[in-house]
């Protein structure tokens, strides 16, 4: 009599095996698309101004990028600068870009690139400071760290 | 005589260590690429250098903002931000020059041609003063007027000689890296070229 065999109860188990080629592929797309953090803030996370004509770099190596912004005590009222991954004084700031130097080529020198990475309420004459002592030292290139404003 | 069975392998922990990987990508990494308004600073003169031939005035727009943020053009115009980027097209294209053999028409400006502004692109300058106390953002944001400015007359002679804007071209160097497109690009740029001088902010 046992010709219709007695069905099974409950759903089978999902299968998981095919889990860990999708979590490999949103690690190899995230290994790709992204770059490493270089340096940790020491100071408040500057709030970078929003302009429209903002060019990338092809070549992150020849950047060397200066933080600007409000110390993270409180009772520091001025603006702070940060190089690599200490908070600095303006007279560093010669020092930090031979540092760079030396890690390039000859020739490459020219091409390289001072980012300046500045919160929108930090003051110009900070910044003016900074320029002087890159034209001392013959480092010409420089950038305004913004992002793109879409409208 | 016993069959060896080879066990399978368990692979379920195998999604554990891709997760784990995963996020620490996730947490160690930055999505963005960092962009900035490049500019270039003017060369260290020496001491005893003879200084520069003095620019005429007409040929000089004065953009100064003072501590307060406040913008002042051409030394007695008060501006707001927004405006600045049309008084900057409509100084740069002006093209006074017409007649003057030193300087040359400008054939391709369409401004006023006043005799009161300046003479031709290539004389144009616009000389940014600010005061050490000015913000950053407003600083940036004079700088953005001036570019927008350039981008917008490189753009209109880009698409009369090309038919196509000169944004789109330099989209296009991504993926095109010929000689033609950057002589194309080079070309507009020499009849636009950005003169932007800072002056040394004021104030201490």
């Amino acid at each position: 009599m046992s010709k219709f065999k007695k069905q099974k109860k409950g759903l089978p188990p999902i299968s998981t095996a095919s889990l860990p080629d999708i979590v490999f592929m949103l690690l190899f797309f995230f290994m790709v698309s992204t770059t490493m953090r270089e340096t940790e803030l020491k100071i408040k996370q500057p709030t970078l101004p929003q302009a429209h004509n903002v060019s990338k770099f092809e070549h992150k190596n020849l950047v060397s990028t200066v933080y600007i912004g409000k110390s993270l005590d409180p009772n520091n009222e001025g603006d702070v600068i940060q190089l690599n991954d200490k908070i600095s004084r303006v007279s560093d700031i010669k020092t930090f870009i031979f540092n760079n130097r030396e890690k390039l080529l000859e020739d490459e020198i020219p091409f390289m690139t001072t980012l300046f990475k500045a919160d929108v309420n930090a003051k110009v004459g900070t910044i003016a400071d900074i320029k002087r002592n890159l034209r001392d030292i013959d480092a010409l290139k420089i950038s305004y760290a913004a992002v793109e404003k879409q409208d | 005589m016993s069959r060896r069975v080879v066990p399978e392998i368990n692979a379920g922990s195998m999604a554990d260590i891709a997760f784990l990987l995963l996020i620490f990508f996730l947490v160690a990494t930055t999505m963005e690429v960092d962009g900035g308004i490049a500019r270039k600073l003017p060369q260290k003169q020496p001491p005893n250098q003879i200084p520069p031939p003095k620019l005429k005035e007409k040929n000089v727009l004065q953009i100064a903002i003072n501590r307060k943020d406040q913008l002042l053009v051409e030394g007695a115009q008060r501006v707001a931000i927004k405006d600045l980027k049309q008084i900057t097209i409509d100084f740069i294209d002006n093209g006074g020059g017409v007649g003057n053999k030193d300087v040359g028409t400008c054939d391709y400006c369409k401004g006023a041609k006043s005799p009161s502004s300046s003479d031709h692109p290539n004389k144009a300058v616009i000389s940014l003063k600010s005061d050490r106390g000015t913000s950053y953002g407003a600083f940036i944001a004079i700088h953005d007027a001036v570019g927008q400015a350039y981008t917008e007359l490189r753009n209109r002679v880009s698409k009369e000689r090309y038919g196509k804007s000169y944004e789109a071209l330099i989209k296009q160097q991504k993926s095109d890296k010929s000689q033609k497109l950057k002589d194309k690009i080079r070309a507009i740029k020499a009849l636009y070229p950005e003169i932007i001088s800072e002056v040394e902010p004021t104030g201490n």
